[in-house]
């Protein structure tokens, strides 16, 4: 039966078709749906490891024991799983073993727009790339198929509108794949200098032979359409250039997208009289096409930044754009911002009165460097606010220390913040980290992690005691605060910033969107009493306005955090009535 | 038949996903090729959000682009006015009557353009309004506002008043089919 699924979940059920037994991931915007879903088959073993190295070295070890493995992430992620991968590459697998990775051009949701593609160029594997639900899920079940006959790790390349849009897909069973036999095979996979020289030349044989795959392979396919206009491209590309020119013109259309073919473009350029090759991001394929001695139309055109869409098509070939019309008045633009009685508001807000330089991180509680609070001063990746701060502190010395802190989440401390508060321990600097615990993976929505108490089916598990941990790490100094208590954070802020010792404070309060959270009513303005002086204003809370000289609750959106109550210097928000 | 284009648009968190899961469930019931493309990630913490939905024989791009969109359906008012360049010259904006400011609006460094339809209406472009916040509260639930307004552009597709009920009991949780189907006739009565 055909189903309208997102090409995560088409991802999901891919794997679930493979009879893939094990998926270890980290959640990263626009790949985390694959992992909840795969969660739902209970055919597949899931879990969130603490990163994307831990997963895919989990995804090597469950290949190892001859089982088919997987791990899914963003693109990011793959940065931080980029070191099993390179070695992987030589290693090759016993169980078919997939990467997915899920760029996000026009970074809707991440730090930058790094092309994927470039990892497996460099670590000599094969990269699918489907165009929507129903070949992402096909790809997947072919990366298998490819990992176990060339002996190889395979990436499957996502991307933000192919991840999150839902086209039609037709479903097939599980094929069960049982767990092959485990034998110790030294010289495959113990990478010693010795043994890793002589997996070198198998790794360029492979490739090899990957290439005359991609020569034949299903997945790269030439549709005809007249002979004066040639269009190579892969993934999201293909559908606006069908959207555009129907079959007016001919397309090579890639699936794989490395090794890319030799013969195969060679003889579609000859059959077409102007080529052009569309891809977003870096002109990966137009510079092998180059390479090979063929003229095409490529990034003079079409711009390595941001996505593409059937406009960009039209205006690029000239054609006829459709006409609308814009209204006059400047509309406001409506950034995300936290939401009303987020537990981070009040800490941010702390932070920011007391001109104190924040570096941060990566999760919800980025949206704290926008207005009003601007409170962070810099976000580079995960883990970096903990690991950035002791090298600000070491140059700046005891004055810098006295007015720095750092912030970071709980999962993203799990991730990578724990090593880098091993090195302030370690190398010594009076460093204040301040974890914001909100007991969940907030921005990527509401994934467990290891200090939540849960595992991904919602069933107990071991939890991290943070304050234990952050001890044995060496760090004496543990407050926790509740940052719903402006004073309380405060007075704690200002007292461990002075302290010349390293220490942590745990900003400990659940996300507001959790199902357990229960709102308190709303608070209530007493128009009697507001002065107008929109003190209220400066925390920057969506439920908080102001019209006709006074404050304003919005009531639907406001859960009674009473963190405005506290701003308030004439009384004048009451608490809601029960 | 020609591809017909769908945008759903509002404040994030204010239910564009079930709306576009309900059109998505309806039109693949009634057998077209359908692509749906949403928005996760950090601008659903209260930004702006846009969902495309596009159907017809066959569907390529999973997104709308200017001068393309046959309906925008809004959650908010200045939303609406946001995306008024991806709609056709002859396209309907059904458009919830509810103003939610922005963060630039509440600090105070711009101000809520409140005429900004009527402008559009100037313009020609055909505007309709409807107050599916209040009429959701009265159906039962102010969170049903999403299928007060898939009722509303119900009126102007060709899809049977059955088929909708049935995609509204197919997309739902049990429970709420009953404010769900008095919400939907609150948007297709009005």
């Amino acid at each position: 039966m055909k189903k309208l699924m997102l090409g995560n979940e088409a991802v999901a059920r891919g794997l679930y078709e493979a009879g893939v037994k094990i998926v270890s991931s980290y959640p990263g915007t626009p790949s985390t749906e694959i992992t909840e879903i795969a969660a739902t088959y209970d055919d597949i073993y899931c879990e969130w490891a603490p990163n994307e190295k831990v997963a895919a070295e989990v995804a090597f070890g469950a290949s190892l024991r001859g089982a088919r493995s997987a791990c899914a992430m963003k693109h990011v992620g793959l940065n931080v799983a980029a070191d099993p991968l390179f070695t992987l590459s030589y290693t090759g697998v016993n169980g078919g073993l997939v990467m997915i990775v899920a760029d996000d051009p026009a970074m809707h949701s991440s730090q930058n727009e790094q092309d994927s593609r470039h990892y497996a160029i460099g670590a000599k594997v094969p990269m699918l790339e489907p165009a929507d639900s129903m070949e992402a899920k096909e790809y997947v079940k072919e990366a298998y198929r490819i990992s176990e006959a060339f002996d190889t790790p395979v990436l499957l390349r996502m991307c933000t509108r192919i991840a999150h849009s839902q086209s039609m897909v037709e479903c097939a069973e599980r094929v069960e794949k049982e767990i092959g036999d485990y034998e110790k095979n030294a010289q495959k996979f113990i990478m010693v200098p010795a043994n890793a020289k002589k997996r070198h030349p198998f790794v360029e044989e492979r490739m090899q032979k990957l290439t005359e795959y991609a020569e034949h392979s299903f997945v790269n396919r030439v549709e005809m359409g007249g002979n004066e206009i040639g269009i190579i491209c892969s993934g999201t590309c293909y559908q606006y250039v069908k959207e555009v020119f129907g079959d007016s013109v001919s397309v090579l259309k890639l699936g794989m997208v490395n090794p890319l073919p030799v013969t195969a473009i060679k003889d579609f350029a000859a059959s077409v009289e102007q080529l052009y090759v569309i891809e977003e991001l870096d002109g990966i394929i137009e510079n092998h096409v180059k390479s090979l001695g063929i003229d095409c139309i490529g990034k003079e055109k079409f711009s390595p930044i941001g996505e593409f869409s059937q406009a960009t098509i039209r205006e690029a070939f000239g054609k006829e754009m459709p006409a609308f019309v814009t209204a006059d008045s400047a509309i406001p633009v409506r950034p995300p911002v936290m939401c009303a009685g987020c537990p981070h508001r009040g800490l941010f807000y702390t932070l920011s009165k007391n001109k104190i330089t924040t570096l941060g991180d990566i999760g919800c509680y980025t949206l704290g460097s926008a207005a009003p609070l601007f409170a962070i001063d810099s976000t580079l990746c995960m883990g970096a606010s903990v690991s950035g701060i002791h090298g600000f502190n070491k140059v700046g010395g005891k004055e810098t220390e006295k007015r720095t802190v750092c912030v970071i989440g709980d999962s993203t401390f799990m991730h990578s913040g724990m090593t880098g508060l091993v090195n302030i321990a370690y190398n010594s600097t009076n460093s204040t980290v301040i974890i914001l615990d909100n007991s969940i993976t907030g921005m990527t929505g509401h994934q467990q992690n290891p200090t939540t108490g849960y595992n991904i089916k919602g069933d107990p598990a071991a939890a991290v005691n943070l304050e234990d941990l952050v001890r044995a790490i060496g760090i004496k100094r543990v407050r926790v605060v509740d940052p719903y208590n402006l004073k309380e954070c405060e007075d704690v802020i200002l007292e461990e910033i002075a302290t010349e010792e390293p220490s942590v404070i745990i900003s400990r309060r659940p996300c507001v969107l959790l199902k357990y959270v229960k709102a308190n009513p709303p608070v209530k303005v007493n128009k009697d009493k507001c002065v107008g002086c929109k003190m209220c204003l400066k925390i920057g809370c969506p439920a908080v306005s102001y019209k006709d000289g006074k404050a304003v609750i919005d009531t639907s959106l406001c859960v009674g955090c009473e963190v405005c109550m506290q701003m308030c210097k004439v009384g004048a928000i009451e608490k809601g009535e029960v | 038949m020609e591809t017909v284009n769908v945008m759903i648009v509002g404040v994030g968190g204010q239910g564009s996903l079930l709306a576009s899961k309900l059109l998505g469930k309806l039109l693949t019931n009634e057998g077209y090729d359908v692509k749906v493309s949403e928005v996760h990630g950090m601008s659903q913490r209260g930004g702006s959000v846009v969902t495309y939905v596009r159907y017809g024989d066959k569907v390529y791009s999973p997104i709308v682009t200017e001068g393309e969109a046959d309906f925008i359906v809004s959650f908010e008012k200045i939303e609406a006015a946001r995306y008024a360049n991806c709609l056709k010259k002859d396209g309907k904006i059904i458009v919830n009557l509810q103003s939610i400011d922005p963060m630039p609006v509440i600090i105070g460094d711009a101000a809520y353009p409140e005429t900004v339809l009527d402008e559009l209406k100037a313009k020609g472009l055909f505007v309709d309004g409807i107050n599916a916040y209040e009429l959701a509260s009265q159906a039962g639930n102010g969170k049903s506002t999403n299928i007060v307004l898939m009722g509303r552009m119900a009126k102007y597709l060709d899809i049977s008043y059955d088929k909708w009920i049935q995609a509204i009991k197919d997309s739902v949780k049990p429970q709420f089919v009953d404010v769900n189907v008095k919400a939907f006739e609150m948007g297709y009565n009005y």
